[in-house]
């Protein structure tokens, strides 16, 4: 009870701090719009409705890849660099209550910003026929290891400008290795490898599989793999924080 | 206060590569005292309650907490103890009351249990009417009440605190020391950290003097005195010069040292008590009136210099520039 208690208010704490500050917001729903105008015109020369659901998986993976590992930066780099932080480490709660609470602001606010563009394009063209419960799951895990993601980098740096460099070095290249709107197929060879190494390409192809119907490997397999990433990726986080915090 | 011990420290050290900031350090702190670390700016203050609390890991030793090992089991340890830390670091964008009741709910308190305390401690420390203010609009001195406040909500048996008069106006730090009095009359063990001997002398029931990361004296503020002044002094202020008895008073007392001072004065030093009466019989005899006889014992000040050799002068310095600055 007292865990829950603690835990809980962390997580509202973040959610009252920062992720319901407008800027952050609006950051949400302005990136993936923009980004979905710059695609059409792009492929297009002009608006093509029929285009959206095509790219609707990868700006769905994009906003959340986007708005989680930006706001891990500000969460935690933030508070360590004011010190307040310590406050969290002090308090009687496990280390792991404490980063699940701190990741689970970042992995509601990623599936917040994964369904704005799902909002937008229910405006332009038909959703149905989809299984809601499929993209959530798939949403769900891209939201998860891309947390991890931004919670990797933000252990490792010590200032936010430092965090928010480290995850563009991370971020800009996924958008393009990991299938979100160029097929990984069409990459150079040399390059295909290094999409299998990041997370973002499972939970992109079982995405790509609930809403366009095609992907490359198997939803079970896919689920297997963003599931070892996260476990993975939880424990390395937990060992760095250990190392790294407590000095 | 009884005698047990609520916190024992053995051989506790900790090193930054090569560079040793604690030196195998041993002490303990009794149930319901006050405990003060005095030392200069880098004596490794902060290092020790850093690991104390659980913020920073020991090269060596042991902690021993409320009969927890407080590190290898910090989480228990850290449920018993509250942390004043020597930065005020509560959330800017959240206001005196939200931080309150944040840090209690850290600590697993429910709504309205943290609300109602969170209110009486606004109160308590006179921060009641900006109780609806955002932290980073508030002075460095109600940041540093808040900051306490913060810090006993969930009642702690133990509060440590690191320095927390540094840096702030007079009359925030007298309502913090006479705060940490009431604290401890309550039933509350304190740990504090200074580089004040004012907060020392004031406050402490025992000290510990604290210099390059080694322990040079524990005491209460008699013992640490005792240690270092051998014996009694006694001045006497006359309405004569005495230069002329100087010989005489010497033999009178042997056993006693007799240094004649300016104006009028006349010390008398001995290992054993002095007996007033003979004393002032042979003055009143010669015709000298005396108007004081009294015991003078060296401050803390002086204990503190004659033992770590380290100058007043330099304590205060950094007192001026307004305490830690790193
Ligand atoms: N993280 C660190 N890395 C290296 N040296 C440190 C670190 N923290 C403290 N020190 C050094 O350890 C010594 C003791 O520091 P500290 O405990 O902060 O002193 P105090 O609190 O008594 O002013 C200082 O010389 C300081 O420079
Ligand atoms: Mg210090």
């Amino acid at each position: 009870m007292k865990t829950w208690i603690a835990f809980w208010n962390i997580l509202k704490k973040d959610i009252q701090n920062y992720y319901l500050k407008p800027p952050n917001i609006s950051w949400g729903i302005i990136f993936p719009l923009s980004w979905t105008l710059m695609q059409l015109i792009r492929t297009t020369g002009s608006v093509n409705i029929s285009d959206i659901k095509q790219l609707l998986p990868g700006l769905m993976g994009m906003s959340v890849l986007f708005g989680t590992t930006s706001m891990l930066a500000v969460t935690i780099t933030f508070e360590r660099r004011g010190r307040s932080f310590d406050r969290l480490l002090l308090a009687p709660i496990s280390l792991s209550t404490l980063v699940i609470a701190k990741l689970s602001g970042a992995i509601l606010f990623g599936l917040f910003n994964a369904f704005v563009p799902v909002i937008f394009a229910a405006f332009f063209i038909d959703l149905s026929g989809i299984n809601w419960g499929a993209v959530f799951l798939a949403v769900f895990f891209i939201a998860v290891t891309s947390t991890l993601l931004g919670l990797m980098i933000a252990v490792s740096a010590k200032e936010i400008f430092e965090a928010q460099t480290f995850s563009n070095f991370f971020r800009f290249p996924m958008l393009f290795l990991c299938g979100l709107f160029l097929p990984i197929n069409s990459l150079p060879i040399f390059l295909r490898p290094l999409s299998y190494l990041l997370p973002l390409t499972y939970g992109t192809d079982l995405l790509n599989r609930t809403i366009i119907g095609t992907s490359m490997l198997s939803p079970m397999l896919n689920v297997i793999v963003l599931l070892v990433f996260s476990i993975v990726l939880f424990k390395y986080c937990q060992y760095n924080i250990r190392k790294k915090w407590i000095l | 206060m009884n005698n047990k011990n609520i916190v024992t420290v053995t051989n506790l050290s900790k090193l930054y590569g090569e560079f040793v900031a604690v030196n195998d350090i041993s002490f303990s702190i009794r149930k319901g005292e006050i405990y003060g670390f005095l030392g200069p700016n880098g004596a490794g203050k902060t290092t020790t309650i850093n690991m104390m609390i659980g913020l920073a890991r020991p090269t060596g030793g042991v902690i021993n907490i409320n009969g927890v090992d407080a590190v290898k089991n910090v989480k228990k340890a850290q449920s018993i103890i509250g942390i004043v830390p020597d930065e005020s670091n509560l959330y800017d964008e959240m206001d005196g009351f939200d931080n309150l009741c944040f840090c209690g709910a850290l600590y697993g308190m429910r709504k309205a249990v943290r609300e109602k305390r969170a209110r009486e401690l606004l109160e308590q420390f006179d921060l009641a009417k900006v109780g609806k203010r955002p932290f980073k609009a508030y002075s460095k001195g109600m940041r540093r009440k808040l900051t306490i406040a913060a810090g006993i909500i969930h009642q702690p048996e133990i509060l440590f605190l690191d320095e927390p008069t540094t840096g702030i106006d007079v009359e925030s730090a007298r309502q913090i020391r006479q705060l940490l009095i009431t604290l401890k009359q309550s039933g509350t063990t304190v740990f504090i950290t200074t580089h004040y001997i004012e907060d020392a002398e004031r406050i402490c029931d025992r000290i510990a003097f604290i210099v390059g990361g080694n322990i040079v004296a524990v005491g209460t503020i008699q013992e640490l005195m005792e240690s270092v002044s051998h014996g009694h002094t006694i001045e006497l202020v006359t309405d004569s010069n005495l230069e002329l008895y100087s010989d005489e008073l010497q033999t009178l007392f042997s056993g006693c040292t007799v240094k004649m001072g300016t104006d009028h004065t006349v010390s008398i030093v001995s290992r054993e008590a002095i007996p007033l009466l003979p004393v002032l019989q042979y003055l009143n005899d010669k015709g000298i009136t005396v108007f004081e006889a009294k015991e003078v014992r060296p401050s803390l000040e002086d204990v503190f210099v004659k033992i770590t050799g380290i100058e007043a002068e330099k304590l205060r310095k950094e007192r001026e520039k307004g305490g830690a600055v790193k």
